[in-house]
């Protein structure tokens, strides 16, 4: 069943490079088919029994490699956050790309080919396996940056493979580090990592091999310079897909393959991932209050969104942690509802600049209805999905230290300066000449926006349903963190 | 009726929902009828929870309807409480919220957005019912920041203005200010009692000692959050900015509700403050502060509204101080005359304001008593009322406040007492400069005089009742042994071991309402001589203020100065951080990194380059190392 989850999606990415003029249609109609599979798993799913739908094959019997998926509550849910993203994504490409992009087939072949990619990621339990995916899934969005991106776009792509590529190939140092040390003919087999018992030194130096493959995934503070750039300047389909999904593979790398396989290494440097991710938060928001072009400002607030995530986790409690999976689902329909206001704002007055526009809630306002309730959430407005997110984890990162929360707690403040003045120039005041032809949104824009929309009251509102699936695997994960720490 | 209460909130929910999405198909005044019908049916509802047996105190209820935040040890329950506290507050706003949507009918309906105008309405009252229904923190915390948003929206309600924008922008974001200090005291208080719930907070609280850090902390952190809600100094800024959004959202949001959230957040934790003498102490010196400092602004304020806002400033400290003594069913007292009072003020000068076609300023009004004789009336009982006359509604409160004081310290009493003298000079000012003398405005203004349609006059006269009746709620013990409202209260509150129980004696009562009447006379003489009979308007150029006017009229240069100390400073230091710190270093050190790595790998390159000539070049310096090796 897993692996169909997988791979259907690979086999919709070959269909639709035949399918010429259909493209759109056969690559929307195969990631809902997606959607509906991972929900039909997600009432299959048990909370309490651990991993499940597990699939396991040898692949490379003699390296000690396998085939081994499967899926606990933390993966659930990612997947579940995937196959509902995807899909909105294309939609929502629909109208953006008419003009911009040549070539469809391959474009939304590679967005296929990259969800194959972040499923695998969420679902993979052999570490040479969870590499292949890492590595597969930044393959397609590469080239979806390089040849849809904007002006600047070789120079800032190829800086952003080259970054994130140095980081997982600490990565791969470390899970090759991890094999060697394991018993008897070598295996990748996370389990494995789990029941190792290294030194704690070795944990330290493993700690930032992985840490810094996931900090510039995420991005923390400092290892984030390649991001803004590459949001802005990535077409608004791949910038959803690196935001919205993209960088919680490098958080739940974190919760997977980070905190359970080197608890040592994290008791000795968490606080230092604490501290980077708490300095992301403020210094992150700040920037943002500077910002004119509006993709760039959501590029940054995004920086503080995940910076908080992060520092959340690191607090290794069950707040922290159930925050941080709340806030993952919430950020990521949050920032892919927000660069979508952004691209509709961008498409129909050919600027991003704060400066230049102003007053279209005159002539469009529903959109600036759709626009506020997704303002909200990302200022974590209680009864919206972001505050759920935000108390658990300020929560939570009280729990570690209450001097970090209150800094930490500093994005409840800026993030709603920054976003209230954005909204405030963008929509408020007299319309001018930019935005008075400016029209209201589509029906199908609307088909975009209604689906986040409910899941951000849902979430906000009714959070349990989702809590509830992850909390026994992540209390789960907590034991065997506290298990070998106290060891 | 217990079963009901769910739908005090929902309903106006409702009215919401249904007004947004049919915003278009709905005719005429509809919106606004459905909008007053749904805060009219929480209001009955209401009234049957003020009568079960649950309010009487004994056995508070609390009724939970569905898990919200479960996470471990964390259990935030979607739960209602009723008790004395909540049913006061929940007949306050439902009923003065009623009477303010009826207003509004009149009073918007002209206007373009009159259905966007009642959605938003109606959403306020949902969010305010659940800041004072929730039975737990959480649960008021996001009523508080709903209502917060709510407040966002009705400022800027006319969002072609940016001025309206900017001071819409500044009341979220300074709330949000306080919102912080809340959200950290909550989180505390999880961590200290291990549940937010507030039965469970309260029953543990019992065990610590007086003026323990930890609840000290506690309270201190969620009275920041009060500070920007009440709009106490240091976070009171965005009040007075916050008129720019029509006159019945200041009635309602920020003069007879959402601004006492601060002071019902108190009374509700009463049983924690009252093992923190520090922290009462703290919220009677900021209570104090606020009530004379913006007391002296408003004497110098021209714009109708400034002057009731700042009113609402100063009146909100004299409720915190009395919570500061721990006298916090005075507090609610006052917070309840002053709904009455004040709401009538606020609709009062909307009448004003719609008469003169949108004119705010004082200087430009006068005589307007003969032309809208109601509203005139009713802003006399208003100002009556707020400045201590006996028998309205604010002398009994006032007086409590004062009788408290005097208990406590002759300084404060002293204060008070000054702040009370100052309170009656500038509304006697706003209501001789208003309604006596001549008219001031331009020959339009003047032709195009006329009272207020019913809709708008019968709300006024209801609250003109209150607020002349209001008090007897609570007669001093020197008239009667029954105290309603303060027994009614009595269950749920706790008395801290500060306040003093001595019941002041009855002479002293007595000369308390002796002076103050005196003085009052004296205040109104004066006034009706300075502005009514000899009509000493203040200029309308600023040139010729006096300095000490002027720096009254200009609040003390406060915005000035938060400019220049905090939000100046903030953008200084976010754009050295991005241009300097963030492209140049962080940034530049990456770079720097792949250069290095360039450089380093271009030597490497020559090797693989496929010039023919390094290659022989290479080949030959090979061959002669070879060769002189093989010398050797």
């Amino acid at each position: 069943m897993l692996s169909v989850l997988i791979f259907f999606p690979f086999v919709a990415a070959l269909a639709t490079l035949i399918a010429k003029e259909n493209a759109k249609r056969v690559a929307l109609g195969a990631t809902v088919i997606e959607f509906a599979l991972s929900v039909w798993m997600a009432m299959q799913f048990n909370p309490q029994g651990g991993t499940q739908f597990m699939v396991d094959y040898w692949w490379v019997p003699s390296l000690g490699i396998s085939f081994k998926v499967g899926m606990d509550g933390i993966s659930m849910l990612l997947v579940l956050l995937t196959t509902f993203l995807v899909p909105i994504i294309i939609l929502s490409s629909f109208s953006i790309l008419k003009s911009k992009i040549s070539n469809l087939p391959l474009f939304y072949s590679l967005i296929l080919f990259m969800q194959m990619a972040l499923v695998g990621v969420f679902v993979a339990l052999d570490g040479f396996l969870f590499y292949i995916f890492w590595e597969l899934a930044l393959i397609p969005i590469y080239l979806i940056c390089l040849m849809w991106g904007g002006k600047d776009r070789i120079r800032i792509t190829i800086k952003f493979f080259i970054y994130t590529l140095v980081g997982s190939l600490f990565m791969l140092v470390g899970l090759i580090y991890l094999y060697l040390q394991t018993p008897g003919t070598h295996t990748f087999d996370i389990q494995a990592f789990y029941n190792l018992h290294l030194s704690a030194s070795e944990q330290g130096i493993l700690f930032w091999a992985f840490f810094l493959a996931f900090a510039i995934k995420m991005p923390v503070f400092p290892f984030h310079t390649w991001q803004p750039d590459t949001y802005t300047d990535a077409p608004t389909p791949g910038t959803m897909l690196l935001s919205g999904i993209m960088l919680k593979m490098g958080i739940y790398g974190v919760i997977r393959w980070l905190l359970p396989v080197v608890p040592m290494g994290v008791n000795e440097w968490g606080t230092t991932a604490i501290v980077l991710s708490v300095i992301g938060v403020v210094y992150a928001s700040c920037i943002a209050l500077v910002q004119k072009d509006f993709k760039r400002l959501i590029a940054y607030s995004s920086i503080a969104h995940v910076g908080l995530i992060s520092a959340g986790i690191f607090s290794l409690n069950l707040q922290g942690m159930q925050g941080g999976m709340i806030q993952m689902l919430s950020h990521g329909i949050n920032v892919v509802g927000m660069f979508f206001i952004a691209d509709i704002i961008m498409s129909r007055t050919n600027t991003r600049n704060l400066n230049e526009l102003g007053g279209i809630r005159n002539v469009a306002p529903t959109f600036a209805t759709y626009f506020v309730i997704i303002l909200l959430a990302s200022v974590a407005l209680p009864l919206t999905n972001g505050f759920i997110g935000e108390f658990l984890l300020i929560n939570g990162l009280y729990q570690y230290n209450a001097w970090m929360a209150a800094v930490a707690g500093l994005t409840i403040i800026l993030g709603a300066v920054y976003m209230l003045v954005a909204y405030k120039k963008i929509t408020l005041g007299e319309k001018n000449k930019l935005t008075e032809t400016f029209t209201d949104l589509t029906s199908h824009e609307k088909i975009v926006m209604i689906p986040l929309v409910i899941m951000i009251f849902a979430i906000g509102i009714y959070p349990k349903p989702f809590l509830d699936i992850a909390e026994p695997s992540v209390q789960n994960l907590l034991n065997i963190i506290h298990g070998t720490i106290l060891k | 009726m217990l079963q009901f209460a769910w739908l005090i909130p929902v309903l106006p929910l409702l009215g919401f929902l249904c007004i947004s999405f049919f915003q278009k198909q709905l005719p005429g005044k509809s919106a606004g009828i459905i909008g007053s019908l749904t805060v009219l049916g929480s209001f009955i509802i209401s009234c049957g929870l003020f009568f079960h047996p649950a309010s009487g105190g004994t056995e508070p209820v609390t009724i939970t309807y569905f898990d919200w935040i479960n996470v471990g040890s964390l259990k935030i329950p979607i739960s209602f409480l009723i008790d004395p506290i909540s049913c006061v507050m929940l007949l306050i706003i439902t009923g003065i919220g009623f009477l303010i949507h009826v207003y509004s009918i009149g009073y918007m309906a002209h206007d373009d957005a009159f259905g966007r105008f009642f959605s938003y309405l109606n959403l306020f009252i949902f969010f305010m019912l659940i800041l004072v229904l929730g039975s737990n923190y959480v649960l008021m915390f996001a009523g508080w920041e709903g209502v917060g948003l709510c407040s966002y929206l009705l400022i800027g309600f006319w969002f072609k203005n940016n001025e309206y924008n900017n001071a819409a922008n500044k009341a979220f974001i300074m709330n949000r200010i306080g919102d912080l200090g809340f959200l950290l005291g909550i989180i505390l208080m999880f961590v200290t009692f291990g549940s937010v719930q507030f039965s469970e907070v309260f029953s543990a609280a019992k065990g610590f000692p007086d003026n323990q850090t930890t609840i000290v902390a506690i309270t201190m952190l969620l009275f920041v959050g009060a500070m920007g809600k009440s709009a106490q100094i240091p976070l009171y800024t965005w009040l007075p900015d916050a008129m720019a959004g029509p006159t019945p959202v200041s009635a309602l949001i920020h003069a007879a509700t959402m601004v006492t959230a601060g002071i019902y957040m108190v009374v509700r934790s009463n049983i924690l403050y009252s093992i923190a003498p520090s922290t009462l102490e703290f919220i009677t010196i900021v209570g104090m502060a606020t009530a004379i400092f913006s007391a002296t602004i408003a004497l110098a304020q021209t714009d109708i509204k400034k002057v009731l806002a700042y009113s609402t400033l100063s009146q909100l400290g004299y409720m915190f101080v009395a919570l500061g003594l721990g006298a916090y069913s005075t507090g609610l007292f006052h917070v309840t005359t002053h709904a009455f009072f004040k709401a009538l003020l606020f609709l009062a000068a909307g009448s004003v304001i719609h008469a003169m076609s949108g004119e705010q300023d004082i200087r430009r009004m006068g005589g307007l008593r003969k032309k809208l004789p109601v509203t005139y009336f009713v802003f006399l009982i208003g100002t009556l009322a707020i400045s201590g006359v006996p028998p309205f509604a604010g002398f009994f409160s006032k007086d409590e406040i004062l009788a408290k004081a005097h208990m406590h310290s002759e300084l404060l009493f002293f204060l008070l007492s000054v702040t009370s003298v100052i309170t009656a000079v500038y509304m006697f000012r706003l209501l001789f400069l208003t309604f006596f003398g001549t008219f001031r405005g331009t020959h339009d203004q003047a032709h195009h005089l006329h009272e207020s349609p019913a809709v708008i006059t019968i709300p006024l006269i209801i609250l003109a009742i209150l607020s002349t009746l209001g008090g007897f709620l609570g007669l001093p013990a020197v008239f009667t042994e029954h105290h309603l409202f303060g027994n009614f209260l009595a269950p749920v509150l706790s008395t801290p071991a500060i306040t003093s129980l001595a019941e002041p004696s009855h002479f002293f009562e007595y000369m308390l309402m002796g002076i103050s009447v005196v003085a009052l006379a004296l205040i109104i003489y004066m006034t009706y001589d300075r502005f009514a009979k000899k009509e000493m308007v203040p200029s309308l150029s600023e040139a010729e203020f006096k300095p000490w006017y002027r720096v009254l009229y200009h609040k003390y240069y406060i915005d000035e100065l938060y400019d220049k100390v905090f939000v100046k400073p903030l953008y200084w230091l976010s754009d050295v951080c991005y241009k300097i710190f963030d492209i140049k270093i962080v940034d530049g050190v990456v770079n720097l990194v792949g250069k290095g790595v360039v450089r380093g790998s271009e030597v490497v390159r020559l090797a693989q380059a496929g010039s023919v000539g390094i290659y022989i070049f290479a080949m030959v310096i090979g061959i002669i190392i070879m060769l002189v090796v093989n010398l050797y």
